[in-house]
């Protein structure tokens, strides 16, 4: 079978059990068996290719640019691990179908667990080492869901983020030191890595490249001083626990060292580095395990210890030490798992994994009994049992081994890991099963159907076969130790029996296995010794240390975001300011090139008011009315500076412009208290002050520069005012630009004003329909108004200047496109006409008056512009093209139609639409409770003749 | 023909006020116009990128006037992916918005929606720097207005503070193109692009200081570092679509400085050595630093996710500042991802909203039916952290394979590795606290108002977001192989700028006659 499809089997399949689930458990345990089984004989029908040394390959390109492809590859060791996961996965399946109760979500589980296997597999039959960090996170995050999948449970939880945090941390880790790696080598292809040993171990990056590979392997396969994360992972389903961390996932580690061996080992830092954390890791784990009472965690620590003894064996660089790791993966996979799931069924049945509740199962539990004994005693290095084999490979090793110039320090290392290794199997065994039967297991403790115990029993009949018959096993040990080698080293001859005679090694084991059952005699005393001493909680530390960061985060984010716009004010300033003087300061002056102009009085006179606004404003802004008309006169000025400068069309604008503005400003004004309240500290308004002065003089200082300098070449304003009347039709260039030359600009620009109108409008909205509404009512003005609301006067005088105003407004539009002008400006000024109504009669009776909502006004103005300059498509030109012609209409004289009227007409409106709406909306938030629509144009009306006393307010009833 | 690279702008310019106009008061109408406008705009959107492909520059003069003295707007194969990008957003997003019934609690919401489209179609499309001023408004107004759409204090509280700080861009963007102008006469990108160059060594403080000052202005947009006080609050009080939707501007930044800075100023440009060549390769590490950290720190869950998309933009400017054709290449990967990762974690929060008294992160009761939003999440969690198998992690890889060369690729790398860890542990913590000690909490009576679950079409929407993630991680390849081309282009500017200078339009033998 394609091993595509071995890799991909799993992931399809995961999305079978969470289909399944409805329709029960052993469906939903059967499919997910079936798919593993399909994966399994999928990769057995590969075996004889493999057998015979073969490497099978697949791929396809992925993201070639990058170097990540898609290239599968199984060899010997690829083929070796893939059987472990595939077929201790099919046991683990079967397993989980009677561990897991009826509450649990087994459709979840069983999804994690294919996603897990999929992943794993994907690890073992990467070719391309990136593909294979892709994997690689892929089990982390399984592993996290599946440590986590007892969601109520905290340790469940935590254990899980741990275990993300630690694993995820060598993941990125190793993703530098891989990418190290393929730079050197220059492919990311395994089969071009391997190949290139001098080449990586002679570069500079080796170093880094390898420590950080390390990284990911220690993290992953739980070496000190990382090794803290499995027992809290622990925290999961006891298949979980069998399957991921102990039997596959936490061997990814060693894989990958394996993997990696031909090129990253023999060099003195692999050697230090490797044998020393395997040796630590082995040594301490088997020591933490000794004295741990929960079933689980004892064998967690057994399996972190063993874990370092297979590391150490990577670590010595030599051929030998390779295939003692690779006999020791196989026998440590086959008898810690079955023990794993021994304590499973323990505690499945006898509702506790503390060891110091348990004893005298024996004879509850024959079955248990038998298997989880065989498979301890071959942890402990019992002869005729697997753990025996590989424990005297590995003494042989270390014997051999040499590490910081102390010949000794190797083998007593090694003898008293093992010696810890066999005291604590021993106690397994003793403290679990044998003593007397108790009367106070939390429940009565029997044998599990078949489904539970027959998955470990096969798993212990392989360890006693090996055990027993080491020949049987020799070809693919050998096999697979040659693909770990490659190229690099020979494989050794040794052959593998039970009798080695009187070897050194023979020496280290009966001296571990005397010394355990010494420990175990004076167990009581050492664990009284062990409690009392003071030992580093990995856990507590770990948590500490992500609570400090936390802390460390929230103190440098929290206040820094703190909502306090002044200060994001600030920081833009003076960001600005600095980057800007930089530039400025690494650059050259060049000379001016223009003279300044002469300072007339006049102009000296607008500046000085200019000025004497602005400061006013700094020193007088509390007071909210005063600072809106020295706004004006600041508006006013600039409009002056146009005049004087000789563009009225821009003073016109501006004019009208500060007219509208100053009105809705009023009307918003409205709403606030006159004054603002001191809220900032004199330090605060002394960075103020010192930011914006600085911001100032640079605005200043480089509008100067800019002033008296020409451009690099002729600005293309020269085109527009020798065009303007040739191409568009119109002698006043501004607007030509606005409607013709940049139309599109201003199509853009009514569009914000028009969006600006819809946006105030549904803002009052939103806030009359919450809970603003009810203070906006009742509010009480803080001024005393008027008693006459809607003088006589202002209305006669507004409405006789209405049809003037409209007038003007219509002449100021038609003689845009020629003269100053344009539908902005009249579109403004028609604007100031109809808001002069509101303020005469007040918005209920203008409002009522009304024909045209504003919304239709804008959406038409819009449109029309829009469509005109779609008109130019129909004549086969682009976007906005105008045409104009000249037209003579009886009694008029000969005057000019130019597209772009129809384009200023779209402007016109919209600009009326947007001001009246925006000022409808601020109306509609105005209205009081107290105040009933006026239904007269005039509050006091003489020809009416009826007292208006009832509808109007009196000042005293509405004042201070 | 030839208008189509007009019509990204023009039909949602024109769709919206029709809304306004004629559908204002009925919602049904307003949601089929809108869907409708959003489809059109996939298909032509798809045409001009299938256009674009080749290589080919698509000019478009608007009212007949050539360049430099009129507006153009160039389709080549940046602008229209990018562009082909926001249509795909949008019509997810919108589909969400209806789903979730969004866009019911306020008014105007798809004549806005369809605004701020236009204003983003219009800032990817232009061809001119103060036309690209124009959209920045455009969608500056329109996304103030999403933003704050369906009210409420704390929402129009962090409104207030998005627009006056953007506002203080677009100050900003005016003093730039103030000073550009004066320096150069024109506003054209293209003719900037040839004029930039004929500055001489002896006068060069204008020109730097417009090319930071406009530099500054993007990076505001793309929320660089300190430049991004803006976007925390905002995009986590803003409604969940709109938030989404915002996914796009942030990457209009980043596209606008992309645009000028390979094209106007380069780095070989010796005119403004030694400014952002240098400069911005820092702060973008300490945009994906504070990232991280805000992640790590933050005590809501929307909020985490906005400080997640600071971090992700300062991954997409790190990709931009190496100024290489391969670390465009990755930037523009990394952008798709970024786009669609941080929009698919925004709806996915909106959902989350659903089932919550509020975001704070803290144990609350279980709700029924929030074993699919946690896989949701769990999934835009590994989007957004560039864990695999997503396209996070393959935009990472890009961007580490790209920064190999820098100078500070130690920095480069440690800081994006470690930062990837923090949020890691950020989102995880983040995960369990919300979705799984839920299943230690006692369920209680006070039960969150809208408790009742969103509208299929809200999941549809999130579901098919995911699936893009997906297919920009399986097509990867494809994918990067295009980008890798993009900016190659990119690196070569002449058919860009020949285009643009050479094509001739109204009038155009007076102006070879000056």
């Amino acid at each position: 079978m394609s091993l595509f499809i071995i890799v991909a089997l799993p992931f399809l399949g995961a999305l079978l059990p969470g289909l399944m689930n409805t329709a029960g458990r052993a469906a939903c345990a059967g499919v997910t068996f079936t798919v593993t089984a399909a994966a399994l004989i999928g990769l057995l029908t590969n075996a004889p290719a493999v057998l015979s040394g073969q490497v099978v390959t697949a791929g396809f390109e992925w993201l070639p640019l990058l170097g990540l492809n898609v290239t599968l590859m199984l060899d010997g060791l690829g083929f070796f691990f893939a059987c472990l996961i595939l077929g201790i996965g099919l046991l683990i399946i079967t397993y989980a179908r009677f561990y897991l109760s009826r509450d649990d979500n087994m459709g979840e589980f069983f999804t994690y667990l294919l996603l897990f296997q999929g992943a794993m597999v994907g690890i073992v039959l990467s070719d391309n080492i990136l593909l294979l960090l892709v994997f690689w996170e892929l089990t982390s995050l399984s592993s996290f869901l599946l440590i986590g999948y007892w969601k109520h449970l905290p340790e469940g939880r935590q254990g899980a983020r741990m275990a993300l945090t630690v694993t995820g941390m060598g993941g990125l880790a190793m993703i530098g030191g891989m990418l190290m790696l393929g730079q050197i080598a220059g492919s990311y292809d395994l089969s071009v890595i391997l190949q290139n040993r001098e080449a990586i171990q002679e570069s500079p990056l080796y170093l880094p490249a390898l420590i950080l590979i390390l990284l990911g392997c220690f993290t992953k396969s739980a070496q000190f001083p990382f090794h803290f994360w499995l027992p809290h992972a622990m925290a999961a389903p006891t298949p979980v626990s069998a399957y991921l961390h102990s039997a596959t996932m936490v061997k990814a580690g060693i894989f990958l060292m394996a993997r990696m061996w031909p090129v990253l080992s023999g060099t003195p830092e692999w050697f230090v580095i490797v044998t020393t954390a395997g040796l630590v890791t082995m040594v301490l784990g088997a020591v933490i395990a000794l004295f741990k009472h929960d079933l689980k965690a004892l064998l967690a620590f057994s399996t972190v210890s063993h874990l370092g003894l297979i590391t150490m064996l990577l670590g010595t660089g030599t051929a030998f030490g390779a295939m003692a790791a690779v006999f020791h993966i196989l026998n440590h996979a086959t008898f810690k798992a079955a023990l794993f799931m021994s304590a499973g069924i323990v505690d499945h049945e006898a509702h506790t994994r503390d060891i110091r509740r348990l004893g005298g199962l024996r004879r509850l539990m024959p079955v248990t009994f038998v298997i989880a004994t065989l498979a301890a005693l071959s942890m402990a290095g019992i002869p005729l049992l697997n753990g025996f084999l590989s424990k005297e490979m590995m003494l042989e090793e270390a014997w051999r081994t040499e590490l910081y110039g102390a010949p000794w320090l190797v083998p007593a290392l090694a003898t008293l890991g093992s010696l810890f290794s066999a005291a604590y199997c021993f106690r397994l065994i003793g403290h679990t099963f044998l003593g007397p039967v108790r009367d106070d297991y939390p429940a009565r403790p029997h044998d599990p159907g078949a489904g539970m115990w027959l998955p470990p029993a096969i798993l212990v009949v392989m360890v006693v076969v090996i055990g027993i018959a080491p020949f049987l096993a020799e070809p693919f040990v050998k096999l697979v130790t040659a693909s770990v080698l490659g190229e690099a080293a020979e494989v050794p001859k040794a052959y593998f029996k039970i009798w080695h005679g009187l070897v050194p090694a023979l020496y280290m084991s009966i001296a571990a296995v005397v010394g355990g059952l010494i420990v175990m005699a004076i167990f009581a005393p050492m664990l009284r010794l062990w409690d009392a001493a003071p030992r580093p909680e990995a856990k507590a530390i770990f948590d500490r240390l992500i609570a400090a960061v936390v802390r460390l985060a929230e103190r440098i984010a929290l206040p820094l975001h703190n909502g306090a716009f002044t200060r994001y004010g600030a920081v833009f300033a003076v960001t600005v300011f600095v980057v800007g003087y930089y530039a400025w300061s690494t650059g050259t002056v060049g000379p001016a090139t223009r003279a300044p102009q002469p300072a007339d009085p006049v102009a000296i006179a607008g500046w000085l008011m200019l000025v004497a606004a602005t400061l006013g404003m700094v020193f007088l802004h509390r007071n909210r009315l005063l600072s809106l008309i020295l706004i004006g006169i600041v508006g006013l000025m600039v409009s002056v500076g146009f005049v004087f400068f000789s563009a009225p069309d821009l003073a016109m604008t501006q004019i009208t412009v500060e007219v509208v503005t100053i009105i809705l400003l009023l009307l918003a004004l409205n709403f606030l208290p006159n004054r603002t309240p001191i809220e900032s500290t004199v330090l605060h308004r002394t960075r103020d002050a010192v930011v914006s002065v600085a911001g100032g003089l640079a605005a200043t200082a480089l509008a100067y520069h800019y002033l008296l300098r020409d451009a690099v070449v002729t600005p293309i304003s020269e085109f527009h005012l020798a065009n303007s009347y040739k191409g568009g039709g119109g002698t006043n260039v501004v607007n030509v630009i606005l409607v013709d030359f940049r139309g599109f600009d201003t199509f853009g620009e009514i569009i914000v004003l028009g969006i600006a109108a819809l946006l105030i409008y549904a803002l009052t909205e939103a806030l009359l329909n919450g809970p603003v509404r009810a203070r906006l009512l009742n509010r009480l003005p803080d001024q005393p108004r008027a008693g006459d609301m809607h003088p006589m006067m202002m209305v006669i005088l507004t409405r006789v200047t209405m049809p003037v105003v409209l007038m003007v407004g219509f002449f100021i539009f038609l003689r845009g496109h020629n003269e100053p002008g344009g539908g902005f400006i009249a579109g403004l000024v028609v604007s100031i006409a109809v808001v002069m109504q509101y303020m005469a009669s007040g918005f209920g009776w203008a409002s009522a008056r009304l024909r045209y909502p504003y919304h239709g006004i804008i959406g038409t103005g819009v449109l029309i512009a829009g469509l005109t300059g779609i008109g130019s498509w129909f004549v086969g030109k682009p976007f906005m093209t105008t045409d104009f012609t000249y037209v003579r209409i009886p009694p008029f004289n000969e005057f000019e139609l130019a597209t772009a009227m129809l384009f200023d007409l779209g402007v016109f409106l919209t600009v009326v639409g947007a001001v009246m709406l925006s000022l409808e909306s601020f109306s509609r938030l105005a209205r009081r409770a107290h105040m009933p629509d006026v239904e007269h144009p005039m509050d006091i009306d003489p020809s009416r003749g009826d007292p208006p006393v009832a509808s109007v307010p009196t000042p005293a009833k509405e004042g201070v | 023909m030839m208008h189509w690279i007009i019509a990204p702008v023009m039909l949602p310019a024109l769709l919206a006020p029709f809304i306004v106009l004629a559908a204002r008061h009925h919602i049904g109408i307003q949601r089929v116009m809108s869907l409708a406008g959003v489809i059109a705009l996939i298909g032509i959107a798809a045409g001009l990128a299938v256009q674009a492909a080749d290589g080919t520059v698509t000019l478009y003069q608007t009212g007949d006037w050539a360049a430099p003295f009129g507006i153009v707007l160039v389709g080549d194969r940046l602008s229209t992916i990018m562009v082909l990008l926001t249509a795909v957003l949008a019509f997810f997003v919108l589909l969400y918005a209806i789903g979730s019934g969004w866009d019911d609690r306020g008014r105007h919401f798809h004549a806005l929606f369809q605004f701020q489209l236009m204003g983003i179609m219009g800032a990817f499309l232009t061809g001119d720097l103060f036309n690209l001023f124009v959209f920045f408004e455009v969608l500056l107004i329109a996304s103030y207005g999403l933003m704050i759409h369906g009210g409420g204090n704390t929402r129009l509280r962090a409104g207030v503070q998005y627009v006056l700080f953007n506002l203080l861009g677009s100050t900003l963007f005016l003093f730039a193109l103030g000073s550009i102008y004066a320096e150069t006469g024109t506003l054209n990108m293209a003719d900037l692009a040839q004029r930039a160059t004929l500055i001489g060594a002896d006068a060069t403080v204008g020109i730097r200081v417009a090319a930071v000052l406009l530099l500054l202005v993007f990076a505001i947009k793309a929320a660089v570092v300190p430049l991004h006080f803006w976007l925390p609050s905002s995009y986590a009080e803003a409604p969940g679509p709109v938030a989404a939707l915002f996914a796009i501007m942030t990457k209009v930044g980043a596209y606008a400085i992309i645009r000028v800075y390979t094209m106007i100023f380069p780095p070989q440009l010796e005119a403004t050595a030694g400014l952002h060549g240098t400069w911005l390769l820092p702060v973008a590490l300490v945009s994906v630093a504070l990232g991280a950290i805000g992640v790590l720190a933050a005590r809501k869950l929307d909020r985490m996710v906005t400080f997640s998309v600071i971090g992700s933009m300062g991954m997409v400017l790190v990709a931009i500042s190496l100024f290489t054709p391969q670390g465009i290449a990755a930037a523009l990967y990394y952008m798709v991802h970024s786009t669609l990762a941080a929009a698919t974690l925004f709806l996915i929060v909106d959902l989350v909203r659903h089932s919550r008294r509020d975001m704070v992160l803290g144990a609350q009761p279980p709700v029924a039916g929030t074993a699919l939003v946690a896989g949701l999440f769990f999934a835009g969690a590994i989007a957004m952290t560039g864990l695999p198998p997503l396209s996070g992690f393959l935009g990472k890889l890009l961007v580490l394979d790209a920064a190999y060369d820098s100078p500070l690729m130690v920095w480069t790398w440690a800081l994006i590795l470690g930062a990837s860890l923090v949020n890691v542990v950020g989102f995880g913590r983040a995960g369990s606290v919300v979705f799984w000690k839920a299943k230690a909490v006692p369920p209680s009576d006070d039960a969150p108002a809208d408790a009742a679950p969103p509208h299929p079409l809200a999941f549809v929407a999130v579901g098919g977001l995911l699936a893009l993630l997906v297919a920009h991680t399986v097509f990867a390849g494809a994918v990067h192989g295009y980008t890798t081309r993009v900016a190659a282009g990119l690196f070569a500017p002449s058919p860009y700028v020949d285009t643009v200078m050479d094509t001739p339009g109204k009038l155009s033998e007076s102006k070879e006659g000056e």
